[in-house]
């Protein structure tokens, strides 16, 4: 259950995460040189618009890529009708969303 | 290995595919056998009843696909010394395809897509312009020889687990011969080919994973001219949105 369209949303969200994820990697091994401690990670993140744009980008291309990818699943699993379906990708879109969201907002709001 | 004379333990689908059953029969063993002739065999001297297809005995006509100890082969050219199990065969009608009775299945579904995925020429000229010469060294021409020698059999379509979980995958023969037509330098409408891959049954449900490649008895790789839509597909979505 994969027309054209979903098929480039989610290449095109996989293009998105894989910069984000080597910068996040990248940012841990620099910044664990000198321990690594919460109050030294919310000190860079808190209050930073840069570091909620990138972790927000990448929740954003999260949800939408993992959503079509369990559409994918969900459909040759179990074979829904394309409503029950489409109704069940969004929701699960959006809860990857909600949580991603929230746990961006914990340590970028100051 | 079977000695001459040995017989063969047969296991063959009898009736319908809801109420029917693994019948079995014993079949001399001979040098040089195949899976139809141990079938034949069967329906000339065991069960006149015994429904299957097959037509060329060749390898050409792609009639006589069945499964056989679970795989699907051409069983005209499979040879039982390749695929005995101790010495049993079991013996069924092609996967993923609706049963007509014992071996024979319903290859409309099958040839229904080859149609709706545009697997057919779009022609550009009338029969009263010269032919048109074709270079056959081009990328192009060599991607679309890379699949003419398809024989319809419906082997590729039986292994592939995407066409058994979504019925409406127009699966890898039809897709494959897609892209043949596509890369045809005589033909006029790629962009109604690739509309036609694009829905929710197209070229971008495949998973890669290449049961049709290994099991097509022509070698052929349908799973590498589903890659070469996919592409193309990409290629045209940019164009479109500039
Ligand atoms: S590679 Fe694609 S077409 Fe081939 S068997 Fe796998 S899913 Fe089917
Ligand atoms: S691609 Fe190979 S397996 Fe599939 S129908 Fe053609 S010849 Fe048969
Ligand atoms: S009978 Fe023609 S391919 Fe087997």
């Amino acid at each position: 259950m994969l027309d054209a369209r979903l098929y480039m949303l989610q290449r095109i969200t996989a293009l998105i995460m894989a910069p984000l994820a080597l910068g996040h990697i990248a940012v841990m091994i620099y910044a664990i040189q000198g321990g690594l401690s919460a109050a030294e990670i919310l000190s860079r993140t808190q209050g930073s618009l840069f570091w909620f744009a990138f972790y927000g980008l990448f929740v954003l291309a999260v949800s939408v890529h993992g959503a079509i990818g369990l559409r994918v699943i969900i459909y040759e699993t179990f074979g829904m009708r394309a409503l029950l379906l489409n109704g069940l990708s969004w929701i699960i879109g959006a809860i990857f969303l909600l949580t991603g969201m929230r746990a961006v907002l914990a340590v970028t709001l100051s | 290995m079977v000695t001459e004379k040995e017989n063969l333990d047969v296991f063959v689908w009898r009736g319908l595919a809801e109420t029917g059953r693994f019948e079995r029969y014993e079949v001399p063993a001979q040098d040089s056998q195949t899976i139809l002739d141990v079938v034949s065999w069967i329906q000339q001297n065991l069960d006149a009843t015994l429904a299957y297809r097959f037509a060329c005995r060749v390898g050409m006509c792609g009639s006589c696909a069945m499964m056989v100890n679970g795989e699907p082969r051409w069983t005209c050219r499979t040879h039982v010394r390749k695929v005995l199990r101790g010495n049993q065969l079991k013996i069924a009608p092609l996967r993923n395809l609706p049963v007509i009775r014992d071996l024979a299945t319903d290859m409309d579904p099958f040839f229904d897509k080859w149609v709706a995925a545009e697997g057919h020429h779009h022609p550009t000229r009338t029969r009263d312009d010269a032919i048109e010469a074709l270079d056959p060294q081009s990328p192009e021409r060599r991607a679309a020889n890379a699949g003419i020698e398809c024989i319809n059999c419906a082997v590729c379509y039986a292994a592939c687990d995407t066409v058994a979980n979504n019925p409406d995958f127009l699966g890898p023969a039809a897709l494959q011969r897609a892209w043949t037509v596509h890369n045809d330098a005589r033909d006029g409408d790629q962009p109604a080919i690739l509309e036609a891959v694009s829905g929710k049954g197209g070229c971008h449900n495949c998973h890669s994973q290449g049961s049709c490649a290994q099991y097509c008895p022509n070698d052929l790789n349908p799973m590498t001219a589903i890659a070469g839509l996919k592409r193309a597909s990409v290629k045209s979505f940019f164009k479109r949105e500039r």
